[in-house]
């Protein structure tokens, strides 16, 4: 369903082991290709046979429907910073696309892996200019390029994510999570996790669904508890997984025993948090896989819950809107590891907070 | 709020915390120090660490053998060593734009690996501490220096080794030589390619280890795990003169640099444009001194020259 490009193999083609590994790629594509080739050459033997023989064609009406079908689906590309099966922002796009493409026909185009701005720019540009019906710039620092692309293809529909800005373009939409919800649920078990009175944080950059996460989860522990002190250390990267290991180590030196932290290079952290034996609580995707034991809860991102508005939006010609994930729509669910034991007492009041979030008589205050 | 900074307990364990980070630095800036002795510039320093990364976390995922791990590193530095000369020794290929290639290409095979053979993020075990026996339970002393993994104290054991081999053996004048007027050299039989070829792998060798140490510290691998660390050592071979004892100490400048600015954002010291501020500084502070001693220091004359003994 969807094909994976990385610009930075292109610069290795020169290589043997690279173009022997793509060279799998390339066969596999040749291959579909010869059977797409074999399908036609089928379906028009049998369309011919049906005329010859004078028969009511129904069976290649219906290919030929199917065909149509095939012809509608609406096309996607996705830039994205990270890896697909990053555990984090990234797959939980990916998985949400899987999701969507088990109830609705698309074709989805991938490029990830483009941490570096400018060439996820370079990315959506190709994207745009090969005529997709809609392509989706997952990450925050991809604005910058995206307001110069989106201007330059008005006729191209585009998404970015995460930003409750759609730039003031009409063919722009924009998408963004209310990520504080789950941080403030995170934090409120946590202050009940903590023993030490002290938690950190391992943030990215103070900015889009982390700093929203981080604040978020400040905002619970502090509902839960005053007294505990929460510690936020943004380590100014996505992808340092050394400096963010370090950031959690000096976390459980200066006396946290509870962790958190938000973004792809939190993998870091994570190891710490397993080294240590300390709880850790994730968001984005479910972050159990990283440590099966010290995992307590995680906020997922079921994206689909906006990509079937979006999509419906661009077939249906309306111009840019802003959608967000929240409880209430669905586009958020905590995830709780059933292989850490949580007190139900703390289990009751996450549910109950989450509730609160969902129904709206509770608010995280931001 | 700064007296939380200046305690005993944060100092100590920022020190040690600086010397862990340096490492990585170290072993490859170390590396990348001796082929530059030789003449030959290496910018694909972060792409072989990357690889040597990658084949760490690898074998110990598959194995869960650190000294296993430890020696796919070494050998997927010499392999990239083997290429790199073939490429800039033998080929006579422009050093810049090949060391660029290098870092493009272990940038993109490694993810590439990483993606077809392990796919979602999986942890491995760290490397244990080894605690010296008797130093590390010197009060602060032994936390700073004496309690890390073992790679810590083979990367700062090879200052010495690489100075002694440098400056006392036969091979570290060839070196020097090479490096100087590979001309003379070749006039007094000495194998200008052959040394060149032989620091290459060496230098690839301690990047390649430079990543493994990484991969074993964090005992995780992710897309561009390095993280620009190859280039920051390639900056702390110029920071160091060429000197192993130059390079160690601007390694760990880089290091507790970084440790302190982490500990500062950590104890909510520094916070918000501040913080960012900060996150820069090591950067910075390595530019600064670079500016400094330029003026003072003399690269290698022969560095990125190529040698071909017809002309």
């Amino acid at each position: 369903m969807r094909t994976t490009t990385r610009a930075a193999t292109a610069a290795l083609a020169t290589l043997a082991l690279v173009a022997t590994a793509c060279g799998s790629d390339a066969e596999e594509a040749v291959d579909d290709a010869v059977d797409e080739v074999e399908e036609v050459a089928d379906d028009a033997e049998e369309a011919v046979e049906g005329e010859v023989d004078d028969e009511p064609a129904e069976a290649p009406a219906e290919e030929t429907t199917d065909d149509a079908a095939d012809a509608e689906a609406l096309t996607i590309g996705i830039v994205a910073p990270s890896a697909v099966n990053d555990l984090a922002f990234t797959q939980s796009m990916i998985d949400s696309l899987d999701r969507v493409g088990e109830e609705r026909d698309i074709d989805v185009q991938v490029t990830d892996g483009t941490f570096i701005v400018e060439d996820g720019g370079a990315a959506l540009r190709g994207y745009a200019e090969s005529g997709l019906d809609l392509v989706i710039a997952h990450g925050t620092q991809y604005g910058g390029p995206l307001a110069e692309i989106a201007a330059e293809f008005p006729d191209t529909t585009f998404a970015w994510g995460t930003s409750a800005d759609n730039l003031g373009l009409d063919n722009v939409f924009a998408y963004t999570v209310r990520s504080d919800q789950g941080g403030y649920v995170n934090g409120l078990m946590a202050a009940q996790i903590t023993d030490s009175g002290t938690i950190g944080v391992v943030g990215p950059v103070e900015a889009g669904d982390a700093a929203l996460y981080v604040d978020g989860f400040v905002a619970g522990a502090a509902a839960q508890d005053p007294a505990v002190s929460v510690n936020v250390n943004y380590i100014e990267s996505f992808s340092d997984v050394a400096l963010a290991a370090e950031a959690a180590t000096a976390f459980v030196e200066s006396g946290a025993d509870v962790l958190t932290g938000t973004a792809q290079m939190v993998v870091g952290a994570t190891g710490v948090a397993v080294d240590q034996g300390i709880p850790w609580f994730g968001t984005q995707s479910d972050q159990a896989p990283l440590g099966a034991d010290i995992v307590v809860a995680s906020q997922e991102y079921h994206w689909e819950v906006i990509l079937t508005q979006i999509f419906d939006a661009v077939e249906a010609g309306e111009p840019g809107q802003v959608f967000e994930l929240t409880f209430e729509n669905g586009g958020l669910e905590m995830i709780f590891n059933e292989g850490y034991a949580l007190d139900d007492a703390i289990r009751t009041a996450a549910d109950e907070a989450i509730a609160g979030l969902s129904d709206g008589s509770l608010a995280t205050g931001l | 709020m700064w007296g939380d900074f200046f305690t005993t307990s944060v100092l100590v364990a920022t020190l040690a915390s600086g010397i862990r980070l340096a490492t990585p630095f170290l072993l490859a800036a170390l590396g990348e120090a001796i082929g530059q002795r030789s003449g030959v510039l290496n910018l694909g320093v972060e792409g072989v660490m990357l690889i040597g990364a990658f084949a760490a976390y690898f074998t110990k995922l598959r194995t869960d053998s650190a000294l296993l791990a430890v020696g796919a590193a070494l050998a997927a530095g010499a392999v990239m060593g083997l290429v790199y000369a073939f490429m800039t020794v033998v080929m006579q290929a422009e050093q810049g734009i090949s060391g660029i290639g290098i870092f493009l290409f272990g940038l993109g095979f490694t993810d590439l690996l990483y993606q077809k053979q392990v796919g979602t993020p999986q942890p491995v075990s760290k490397l244990g501490k080894v605690e010296i026996p008797l130093l590390s339970d010197i009060p602060w002393i032994g936390e700073i220096f004496f309690q890390h993994n073992v790679l810590v104290y083979v990367a700062f054991l090879l200052v010495p080794t690489a100075w002694f081999v440098i400056n006392k053996t036969t091979f570290g004048l060839n070196i020097r030589a090479v490096g100087e007027t590979p001309e003379a050299a070749d006039t007094l039989g000495v194998s200008v390619r052959l040394v060149r070829l032989q620091t290459i792998v060496i230098g690839n060798v301690m990047a390649g280890l430079a990543g493994g140490a990484l991969a074993l510290e964090v005992a995780i691998f992710q897309q561009n795990l390095t993280a620009g660390q190859g280039f920051i050592a390639i900056a702390l071979v110029y920071f160091g003169a060429w000197r192993p004892a130059g390079v160690m100490a601007g390694a760990l400048l880089f290091g507790i640099v970084s440790a302190v600015v982490v500990r500062l954002k950590t104890l909510g010291i520094v916070e918000g444009a501040s913080s960012s501020l900060l996150s820069m500084a090591p950067a910075i502070l390595t530019i600064v001194v670079l500016v400094i001693v330029s003026g003072r220091i003399a690269a290698p004359a022969a560095l990125t020259r190529h040698f071909d003994r017809a002309t």
